[in-house]
Protein backbone atom coordinates (compact mmCIF):
# COMPACT_ATOMS: atom_id res chain seq x y z
CA UNK A 1 0.00 0.00 0.00
CA UNK A 2 1.24 3.69 -0.67
CA UNK A 3 -0.09 6.14 1.09
CA UNK A 4 -0.25 9.48 0.14
CA UNK A 5 -1.01 12.37 1.85
CA UNK A 6 -2.41 15.43 0.33
CA UNK A 7 -2.05 18.51 2.36
CA UNK A 8 -5.38 20.43 3.14
CA UNK A 9 -5.03 23.66 4.37
CA UNK A 10 -8.75 24.86 2.74
CA UNK A 11 -7.15 26.56 -0.26
CA UNK A 12 -9.66 25.40 -2.72
CA UNK A 13 -9.49 22.07 -5.20
CA UNK A 14 -7.61 19.45 -4.18
CA UNK A 15 -9.73 17.03 -6.46
CA UNK A 16 -7.89 17.28 -9.83
CA UNK A 17 -4.72 15.98 -8.23
CA UNK A 18 -6.58 13.55 -5.58
CA UNK A 19 -7.98 11.96 -8.92
CA UNK A 20 -4.92 12.31 -11.29
CA UNK A 21 -3.32 10.27 -8.47
CA UNK A 22 -5.61 7.70 -7.85
CA UNK A 23 -5.50 7.10 -11.65
CA UNK A 24 -1.83 7.32 -12.09
CA UNK A 25 -1.89 4.65 -8.90
CA UNK A 26 -4.10 2.25 -10.74
CA UNK A 27 -2.08 2.11 -14.07
CA UNK A 28 0.86 1.25 -12.19
CA UNK A 29 -1.48 -1.78 -11.05
CA UNK A 30 -0.69 -1.11 -6.81
CA UNK A 31 -3.25 -0.26 -4.07
CA UNK A 32 -2.48 3.83 -4.16
CA UNK A 33 -4.13 5.46 -1.00
CA UNK A 34 -4.99 9.13 -1.10
CA UNK A 35 -5.96 10.90 1.74
CA UNK A 36 -6.64 14.42 1.47
CA UNK A 37 -5.62 15.97 5.20
CA UNK A 38 -4.29 18.39 7.44
CA UNK A 39 -4.37 15.68 10.39
CA UNK A 40 -0.62 15.43 12.26
CA UNK A 41 -1.14 11.68 12.53
CA UNK A 42 -2.12 11.08 8.54
CA UNK A 43 0.64 12.79 7.70
CA UNK A 44 2.93 11.05 9.58
CA UNK A 45 1.67 7.73 8.43
CA UNK A 46 1.66 8.57 5.02
CA UNK A 47 4.92 7.20 2.49
CA UNK A 48 4.57 10.78 0.56
CA UNK A 49 3.40 14.11 0.48
CA UNK A 50 1.97 16.35 -2.22
CA UNK A 51 1.70 19.74 -1.29
CA UNK A 52 -0.68 22.13 -3.46
CA UNK A 53 -1.68 25.34 -3.15
CA UNK A 54 -3.93 27.93 -5.09
CA UNK A 55 -5.06 31.56 -4.91
CA UNK A 56 -3.43 33.94 -2.50
CA UNK A 57 -0.47 33.18 -1.08
CA UNK A 58 -1.45 35.42 2.64
CA UNK A 59 -4.06 33.17 2.56
CA UNK A 60 -2.72 30.09 1.97
CA UNK A 61 -0.18 31.14 4.79
CA UNK A 62 -2.25 32.56 7.59
CA UNK A 63 -4.06 28.81 6.79
CA UNK A 64 -0.53 27.18 6.85
CA UNK A 65 -0.07 28.74 10.12
CA UNK A 66 -3.20 28.18 11.78
CA UNK A 67 -3.62 24.71 11.26
CA UNK A 68 0.19 24.67 12.38
CA UNK A 69 0.81 22.45 9.08
CA UNK A 70 4.47 23.95 8.72
CA UNK A 71 5.28 22.23 11.83
CA UNK A 72 2.86 19.30 11.09
CA UNK A 73 4.91 18.49 8.04
CA UNK A 74 8.49 19.36 9.55
CA UNK A 75 9.64 15.50 10.39
CA UNK A 76 8.43 14.42 7.07
CA UNK A 77 10.27 17.23 4.89
CA UNK A 78 12.90 15.54 6.70
CA UNK A 79 12.37 12.12 5.25
CA UNK A 80 9.63 11.27 3.16
CA UNK A 81 9.18 12.44 -0.89
CA UNK A 82 7.24 15.29 -1.20
CA UNK A 83 5.70 17.06 -4.39
CA UNK A 84 5.20 20.32 -4.13
CA UNK A 85 2.67 22.21 -6.81
CA UNK A 86 2.33 25.63 -7.68
CA UNK A 87 1.63 27.98 -5.24
CA UNK A 88 3.01 25.22 -2.54
CA UNK A 89 5.80 25.57 -4.32
CA UNK A 90 6.01 29.25 -3.79
CA UNK A 91 5.09 28.49 0.45
CA UNK A 92 8.08 26.60 0.44
CA UNK A 93 10.19 30.29 -0.03
CA UNK A 94 11.65 32.49 1.61
CA UNK A 95 9.35 35.00 1.23
CA UNK A 96 6.55 36.10 -1.76
CA UNK A 97 5.99 40.05 -2.76
CA UNK A 98 2.29 38.66 -3.41
CA UNK A 99 0.10 40.79 -0.53
CA UNK A 100 2.72 43.37 0.26
CA UNK A 101 5.26 40.93 1.27
CA UNK A 102 4.64 37.30 2.93
CA UNK A 103 6.51 35.75 4.86
CA UNK A 104 6.69 31.92 3.50
CA UNK A 105 8.16 28.68 5.18
CA UNK A 106 11.60 29.08 3.80
CA UNK A 107 12.76 25.37 2.73
CA UNK A 108 14.48 26.83 0.23
CA UNK A 109 16.80 30.53 -0.08
CA UNK A 110 15.13 32.85 -2.90
CA UNK A 111 11.68 34.52 -3.34
CA UNK A 112 8.27 35.02 -5.15
CA UNK A 113 7.67 37.76 -7.94
CA UNK A 114 5.14 39.21 -9.90
CA UNK A 115 5.10 39.08 -13.25
CA UNK A 116 5.97 42.83 -14.13
CA UNK A 117 3.05 45.26 -14.80
CA UNK A 118 3.60 45.34 -17.62
CA UNK A 119 5.22 41.84 -19.03
CA UNK A 120 7.00 42.58 -22.46
CA UNK A 121 8.31 40.08 -25.05
CA UNK A 122 11.63 40.61 -27.03
CA UNK A 123 10.05 42.98 -28.92
CA UNK A 124 8.07 45.18 -26.53
CA UNK A 125 4.51 43.71 -26.66
CA UNK A 126 2.34 43.32 -23.73
CA UNK A 127 2.81 39.75 -22.64
CA UNK A 128 -0.49 38.72 -21.12
CA UNK A 129 -0.49 37.73 -16.90
CA UNK A 130 -1.51 35.22 -15.67
CA UNK A 131 0.80 33.21 -17.60
CA UNK A 132 -1.79 30.73 -18.87
CA UNK A 133 -1.21 27.33 -20.65
CA UNK A 134 1.13 24.81 -21.77
CA UNK A 135 4.70 25.97 -21.56
CA UNK A 136 7.90 23.88 -22.07
CA UNK A 137 10.34 23.00 -19.30
CA UNK A 138 14.01 22.96 -19.83
CA UNK A 139 15.38 20.05 -17.61
CA UNK A 140 18.09 21.61 -15.74
CA UNK A 141 19.52 18.72 -13.87
CA UNK A 142 19.00 15.06 -13.66
CA UNK A 143 16.37 13.72 -11.61
CA UNK A 144 14.12 10.94 -10.98
CA UNK A 145 11.07 12.69 -11.25
CA UNK A 146 11.89 13.73 -14.97
CA UNK A 147 12.11 9.46 -15.96
CA UNK A 148 11.06 9.03 -19.40
CA UNK A 149 9.47 13.06 -20.10
CA UNK A 150 11.69 14.31 -22.81
CA UNK A 151 13.44 17.52 -21.86
CA UNK A 152 11.39 20.94 -23.08
CA UNK A 153 7.98 18.95 -22.82
CA UNK A 154 5.23 21.01 -22.03
CA UNK A 155 3.20 21.22 -18.84
CA UNK A 156 0.26 23.43 -18.20
CA UNK A 157 0.85 26.04 -15.90
CA UNK A 158 -1.03 29.38 -14.79
CA UNK A 159 0.14 31.58 -12.08
CA UNK A 160 1.25 35.57 -11.78
CA UNK A 161 3.90 35.03 -9.06
CA UNK A 162 7.20 33.16 -9.80
CA UNK A 163 10.43 31.54 -8.15
CA UNK A 164 13.43 33.37 -8.08
CA UNK A 165 16.78 32.23 -6.47
CA UNK A 166 20.33 32.70 -6.87
CA UNK A 167 20.46 29.24 -5.28
CA UNK A 168 21.28 27.35 -8.87
CA UNK A 169 22.42 24.25 -7.59
CA UNK A 170 18.35 23.43 -6.73
CA UNK A 171 16.61 24.65 -9.49
CA UNK A 172 15.76 21.54 -11.88
CA UNK A 173 13.49 22.82 -14.16
CA UNK A 174 13.48 26.45 -16.64
CA UNK A 175 10.75 28.51 -18.49
CA UNK A 176 10.45 31.03 -20.34
CA UNK A 177 7.69 33.52 -19.97
CA UNK A 178 9.01 37.18 -21.22
CA UNK A 179 11.90 36.11 -18.62
CA UNK A 180 13.64 32.65 -17.91
CA UNK A 181 11.46 31.34 -14.44
CA UNK A 182 12.58 28.93 -12.07
CA UNK A 183 9.70 25.81 -12.87
CA UNK A 184 11.21 23.43 -10.73
CA UNK A 185 13.18 23.14 -7.42
CA UNK A 186 14.73 20.18 -5.94
CA UNK A 187 16.36 18.93 -2.84
CA UNK A 188 16.78 15.72 -1.11
CA UNK A 189 13.58 14.15 -1.02
CA UNK A 190 11.93 17.39 -2.04
CA UNK A 191 10.54 18.11 -5.54
CA UNK A 192 8.66 21.41 -6.17
CA UNK A 193 7.23 22.28 -9.38
CA UNK A 194 5.43 25.52 -10.38
CA UNK A 195 3.24 24.04 -13.26
CA UNK A 196 0.22 21.29 -12.30
CA UNK A 197 1.08 17.93 -13.31
CA UNK A 198 -2.41 16.79 -12.32
CA UNK A 199 -3.45 18.54 -14.95
CA UNK A 200 -0.54 18.28 -17.79
CA UNK A 201 -2.19 15.09 -19.25
CA UNK A 202 0.15 12.26 -20.12
CA UNK A 203 3.79 14.40 -19.09
CA UNK A 204 2.18 14.83 -15.92
CA UNK A 205 1.13 11.81 -15.30
CA UNK A 206 4.41 10.70 -16.19
CA UNK A 207 5.91 12.82 -13.51
CA UNK A 208 3.29 11.87 -11.12
CA UNK A 209 4.02 8.06 -11.46
CA UNK A 210 7.84 8.99 -11.29
CA UNK A 211 6.74 10.34 -7.71
CA UNK A 212 4.56 7.52 -6.79
CA UNK A 213 7.31 5.32 -7.21
CA UNK A 214 10.51 7.66 -5.95
CA UNK A 215 12.60 6.77 -2.81
CA UNK A 216 13.55 10.29 -2.28
CA UNK A 217 16.82 9.86 -2.62
CA UNK B 1 9.34 28.91 -28.25
CA UNK B 2 7.07 29.25 -25.32
CA UNK B 3 3.76 29.78 -24.33
CA UNK B 4 1.65 27.47 -26.68
CA UNK B 5 -1.48 29.04 -27.92
CA UNK B 6 -4.90 26.92 -26.94
CA UNK B 7 -7.33 24.97 -28.58
CA UNK B 8 -10.06 24.44 -26.55
CA UNK B 9 -13.60 22.03 -27.74
CA UNK B 10 -16.45 23.48 -26.29
CA UNK B 11 -19.05 21.13 -25.23
CA UNK B 12 -22.39 22.78 -24.61
CA UNK B 13 -24.49 20.19 -22.59
CA UNK B 14 -28.31 19.79 -22.14
CA UNK B 15 -29.43 16.96 -19.46
CA UNK B 16 -26.14 15.27 -19.59
CA UNK B 17 -25.97 14.90 -23.47
CA UNK B 18 -23.67 17.28 -25.95
CA UNK B 19 -25.65 18.94 -28.21
CA UNK B 20 -24.67 21.97 -30.79
CA UNK B 21 -26.99 24.75 -31.50
CA UNK B 22 -26.87 27.36 -34.80
CA UNK B 23 -26.78 31.04 -32.81
CA UNK B 24 -28.33 29.80 -29.73
CA UNK B 25 -30.87 28.08 -31.11
CA UNK B 26 -31.63 24.15 -33.76
CA UNK B 27 -30.30 22.22 -31.43
CA UNK B 28 -28.20 18.66 -32.48
CA UNK B 29 -27.24 16.05 -30.08
CA UNK B 30 -23.42 15.21 -30.39
CA UNK B 31 -23.21 12.63 -27.68
CA UNK B 32 -22.05 12.15 -24.46
CA UNK B 33 -20.10 14.03 -22.35
CA UNK B 34 -17.31 11.91 -20.76
CA UNK B 35 -16.37 9.87 -24.08
CA UNK B 36 -16.72 13.09 -25.86
CA UNK B 37 -13.97 14.88 -23.19
CA UNK B 38 -11.72 11.77 -23.93
CA UNK B 39 -11.52 11.40 -27.07
CA UNK B 40 -10.64 15.40 -27.32
CA UNK B 41 -7.92 14.67 -23.94
CA UNK B 42 -6.70 11.87 -26.45
CA UNK B 43 -6.82 13.84 -29.45
CA UNK B 44 -4.36 16.62 -27.97
CA UNK B 45 -7.21 19.11 -26.65
CA UNK B 46 -5.57 21.68 -24.22
CA UNK B 47 -8.57 22.11 -22.23
CA UNK B 48 -12.22 20.97 -22.22
CA UNK B 49 -14.65 23.65 -21.72
CA UNK B 50 -18.27 22.67 -20.27
CA UNK B 51 -21.36 24.74 -20.89
CA UNK B 52 -24.29 23.77 -19.25
CA UNK B 53 -26.45 25.64 -22.02
CA UNK B 54 -30.23 24.54 -19.78
CA UNK B 55 -28.99 25.06 -16.59
CA UNK B 56 -32.35 24.65 -15.05
CA UNK B 57 -32.10 23.74 -11.27
CA UNK B 58 -33.67 20.09 -11.65
CA UNK B 59 -30.91 19.55 -14.00
CA UNK B 60 -28.15 20.70 -11.62
CA UNK B 61 -27.55 17.54 -10.16
CA UNK B 62 -26.97 15.70 -13.51
CA UNK B 63 -24.21 18.50 -14.45
CA UNK B 64 -22.55 18.06 -11.20
CA UNK B 65 -22.45 14.26 -11.87
CA UNK B 66 -20.87 14.84 -15.62
CA UNK B 67 -18.42 17.38 -14.21
CA UNK B 68 -16.68 14.87 -11.53
CA UNK B 69 -17.14 12.06 -13.95
CA UNK B 70 -15.05 14.21 -16.63
CA UNK B 71 -12.69 15.06 -13.94
CA UNK B 72 -12.10 11.55 -13.29
CA UNK B 73 -11.01 10.94 -16.17
CA UNK B 74 -9.45 13.89 -17.96
CA UNK B 75 -6.15 15.31 -16.63
CA UNK B 76 -6.21 18.57 -18.70
CA UNK B 77 -8.09 21.83 -17.17
CA UNK B 78 -12.09 21.59 -17.34
CA UNK B 79 -13.86 25.42 -17.78
CA UNK B 80 -17.58 24.70 -16.35
CA UNK B 81 -20.23 27.30 -17.21
CA UNK B 82 -23.79 28.02 -17.43
CA UNK B 83 -26.01 28.52 -14.57
CA UNK B 84 -23.26 29.86 -11.66
CA UNK B 85 -25.22 31.87 -10.31
CA UNK B 86 -23.18 32.50 -6.81
CA UNK B 87 -20.38 31.48 -4.13
CA UNK B 88 -21.97 28.48 -3.87
CA UNK B 89 -22.18 27.27 -7.22
CA UNK B 90 -18.71 27.96 -7.30
CA UNK B 91 -17.36 26.19 -4.66
CA UNK B 92 -20.08 22.96 -5.69
CA UNK B 93 -18.50 23.21 -9.77
CA UNK B 94 -14.88 23.09 -7.83
CA UNK B 95 -15.56 20.68 -5.74
CA UNK B 96 -16.94 18.29 -8.62
CA UNK B 97 -13.44 18.88 -10.29
CA UNK B 98 -14.04 22.22 -12.28
CA UNK B 99 -10.39 23.81 -12.20
CA UNK B 100 -12.47 27.30 -13.69
CA UNK B 101 -16.10 28.19 -13.90
CA UNK B 102 -16.93 30.92 -16.68
CA UNK B 103 -19.44 33.28 -14.98
CA UNK B 104 -21.98 35.20 -17.25
CA UNK B 105 -25.26 36.50 -16.58
CA UNK B 106 -24.75 36.65 -12.77
CA UNK B 107 -21.76 38.67 -13.28
CA UNK B 108 -23.90 41.35 -14.87
CA UNK B 109 -26.92 41.15 -12.25
CA UNK B 110 -24.37 40.81 -9.51
CA UNK B 111 -21.56 43.09 -10.39
CA UNK B 112 -19.41 41.90 -7.03
CA UNK B 113 -19.75 38.42 -7.58
CA UNK B 114 -16.84 38.49 -9.57
CA UNK B 115 -14.12 40.34 -7.65
CA UNK B 116 -15.56 38.13 -4.44
CA UNK B 117 -15.06 34.97 -6.42
CA UNK B 118 -11.79 35.73 -7.37
CA UNK B 119 -11.16 37.02 -3.72
CA UNK B 120 -12.11 33.84 -2.21
CA UNK B 121 -10.83 31.19 -5.05
CA UNK B 122 -8.26 32.33 -6.75
CA UNK B 123 -8.45 35.14 -9.97
CA UNK B 124 -7.00 31.83 -11.82
CA UNK B 125 -10.43 29.96 -11.87
CA UNK B 126 -12.75 32.62 -12.61
CA UNK B 127 -13.50 32.80 -16.42
CA UNK B 128 -15.54 35.97 -17.18
CA UNK B 129 -17.98 34.71 -20.06
CA UNK B 130 -18.87 37.49 -22.66
CA UNK B 131 -21.69 37.20 -25.44
CA UNK B 132 -21.17 40.16 -27.75
CA UNK B 133 -23.07 41.12 -30.35
CA UNK B 134 -22.27 44.51 -32.85
CA UNK B 135 -25.27 47.19 -32.49
CA UNK B 136 -23.70 50.12 -34.43
CA UNK B 137 -25.20 50.86 -37.71
CA UNK B 138 -23.53 51.02 -40.96
CA UNK B 139 -20.84 53.46 -41.30
CA UNK B 140 -20.64 54.32 -37.98
CA UNK B 141 -17.46 53.51 -35.42
CA UNK B 142 -18.01 49.22 -34.41
CA UNK B 143 -19.68 49.16 -31.55
CA UNK B 144 -20.62 45.86 -29.24
CA UNK B 145 -23.12 45.28 -26.36
CA UNK B 146 -23.14 42.40 -24.20
CA UNK B 147 -26.04 40.09 -23.98
CA UNK B 148 -27.23 37.65 -20.76
CA UNK B 149 -29.02 34.84 -20.96
CA UNK B 150 -27.73 32.88 -23.14
CA UNK B 151 -28.17 35.86 -25.93
CA UNK B 152 -31.65 36.48 -25.00
CA UNK B 153 -31.61 39.98 -23.38
CA UNK B 154 -29.55 42.91 -23.97
CA UNK B 155 -28.06 44.87 -21.24
CA UNK B 156 -27.19 48.25 -23.10
CA UNK B 157 -23.29 47.04 -21.80
CA UNK B 158 -20.14 48.20 -24.49
CA UNK B 159 -18.86 44.72 -24.32
CA UNK B 160 -15.05 46.31 -24.33
CA UNK B 161 -15.80 48.88 -21.19
CA UNK B 162 -17.51 45.58 -19.76
CA UNK B 163 -14.34 43.48 -19.97
CA UNK B 164 -11.91 46.12 -18.92
CA UNK B 165 -14.13 46.23 -15.31
CA UNK B 166 -14.39 42.40 -15.24
CA UNK B 167 -10.77 42.13 -15.42
CA UNK B 168 -10.35 44.97 -12.72
CA UNK B 169 -12.78 42.95 -10.47
CA UNK B 170 -10.36 40.17 -10.55
CA UNK B 171 -11.61 37.86 -13.69
CA UNK B 172 -8.50 35.81 -14.95
CA UNK B 173 -9.29 34.87 -18.46
CA UNK B 174 -12.46 36.13 -20.82
CA UNK B 175 -14.50 33.61 -22.74
CA UNK B 176 -15.70 36.08 -25.79
CA UNK B 177 -18.24 34.71 -27.64
CA UNK B 178 -19.58 36.39 -30.71
CA UNK B 179 -23.39 36.35 -30.97
CA UNK B 180 -23.36 36.89 -34.65
CA UNK B 181 -21.37 34.55 -35.33
CA UNK B 182 -21.90 31.54 -32.81
CA UNK B 183 -22.84 28.21 -35.07
CA UNK B 184 -22.40 29.93 -38.35
CA UNK B 185 -19.39 28.39 -39.65
CA UNK B 186 -18.15 32.47 -41.05
CA UNK B 187 -15.19 32.93 -38.60
CA UNK B 188 -14.52 34.93 -35.56
CA UNK B 189 -15.73 38.86 -35.54
CA UNK B 190 -12.07 39.49 -35.21
CA UNK B 191 -12.24 42.88 -35.03
CA UNK B 192 -14.21 42.28 -31.91
CA UNK B 193 -11.46 39.78 -30.76
CA UNK B 194 -8.58 41.96 -31.28
CA UNK B 195 -9.72 45.12 -29.20
CA UNK B 196 -10.75 43.02 -26.19
CA UNK B 197 -7.52 41.40 -26.38
CA UNK B 198 -5.85 44.59 -26.64
CA UNK B 199 -7.94 46.26 -23.76
CA UNK B 200 -7.07 43.87 -20.61
CA UNK B 201 -4.09 41.81 -20.33
CA UNK B 202 -5.29 38.89 -18.79
CA UNK B 203 -5.87 36.05 -21.60
CA UNK B 204 -8.43 36.02 -24.37
CA UNK B 205 -10.69 32.82 -25.39
CA UNK B 206 -12.22 33.69 -29.15
CA UNK B 207 -15.52 31.60 -29.52
CA UNK B 208 -18.28 31.41 -31.87
CA UNK B 209 -18.11 31.26 -35.98
CA UNK B 210 -15.09 28.71 -36.36
CA UNK B 211 -15.95 26.65 -39.55
CA UNK B 212 -12.37 25.92 -40.80
CA UNK B 213 -9.45 25.34 -39.87
CA UNK B 214 -7.96 28.93 -41.43
CA UNK B 215 -10.29 30.62 -38.80
CA UNK B 216 -8.92 29.11 -35.92
CA UNK B 217 -5.76 30.05 -37.09
CA UNK B 218 -7.28 34.08 -37.91
CA UNK B 219 -8.62 33.82 -34.40
CA UNK B 220 -4.64 33.89 -33.30
CA UNK B 221 -3.09 35.86 -36.05
CA UNK B 222 -5.91 38.40 -36.72
CA UNK B 223 -8.05 38.43 -33.52
CA UNK B 224 -4.80 38.38 -31.30
CA UNK B 225 -6.28 35.54 -28.98
CA UNK B 226 -4.37 33.78 -26.79
CA UNK B 227 -7.17 30.36 -27.16
CA UNK B 228 -9.70 29.75 -29.79
CA UNK B 229 -12.77 27.65 -28.40
CA UNK B 230 -14.67 25.77 -31.21
CA UNK B 231 -17.65 23.01 -30.76
CA UNK B 232 -19.09 21.50 -34.06
CA UNK B 233 -16.40 21.55 -36.71
CA UNK B 234 -15.34 18.87 -33.90
CA UNK B 235 -18.31 17.57 -32.63
CA UNK B 236 -19.17 15.98 -36.40
CA UNK B 237 -15.90 14.76 -36.98
CA UNK B 238 -15.04 17.41 -39.77
CA UNK B 239 -11.71 17.77 -38.46
CA UNK B 240 -9.82 16.42 -35.26
CA UNK B 241 -8.02 18.24 -33.04
CA UNK B 242 -4.31 17.34 -33.80
CA UNK B 243 -5.23 18.27 -37.68
CA UNK B 244 -6.50 21.50 -36.02
CA UNK B 245 -2.84 21.82 -34.57
CA UNK B 246 -1.25 20.48 -37.51
CA UNK B 247 -2.51 23.37 -39.45
CA UNK B 248 -1.54 26.15 -37.27
CA UNK B 249 1.50 24.88 -36.57
CA UNK B 250 1.65 25.21 -40.06
CA UNK B 251 0.88 28.86 -39.95
CA UNK B 252 3.70 29.86 -37.61
CA UNK B 253 1.44 29.41 -34.28
CA UNK B 254 3.26 28.14 -31.25
CA UNK B 255 0.94 24.91 -30.24
CA UNK B 256 1.08 22.06 -28.23
CA UNK B 257 2.05 18.75 -30.62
Amino acid sequence: MNKVAVIDYGMGNLHSVTKAIEYVGRELGEETEVLVTSNAQDISQSDRIVFPGVGAIRDCMAEIKRLGIDKKIQDAIKEKPILAICVGMQALMKQSEENHGVQCIGLFDGEVKFFGDPLLDSENRIMKVPHMGWNQVRQTKNHALWRDIPDHSRFYFVHSYYVDTEDLEKVAGITNYGLDIVSCLSKENIFAVQFHPEKSQKMGQTLLRNFLTWDGQ
Amino acid sequence: MGLAKRIIPCLDCDKGRVVKGVKFLEIRDAGDPVEVSKRYCDEGADEITFLDITASHEDRRTTVETVSAIAGEVFIPLTVGGGIRNLDDIREMLNAGADKVAINTAAVLNPELVKQAAERFGSQCIVVAVDAKQVNRKHEEKKWEIFTHGGRKATGKDAIDWVKKMVESGAGEILLTSMDRDGTKNGFDLELKRQVSRAVTVPIIASGGVGNLEHLAEGILKGEADAVLAASIFHFGEFTIGQAKTYMAGQGIEVRL
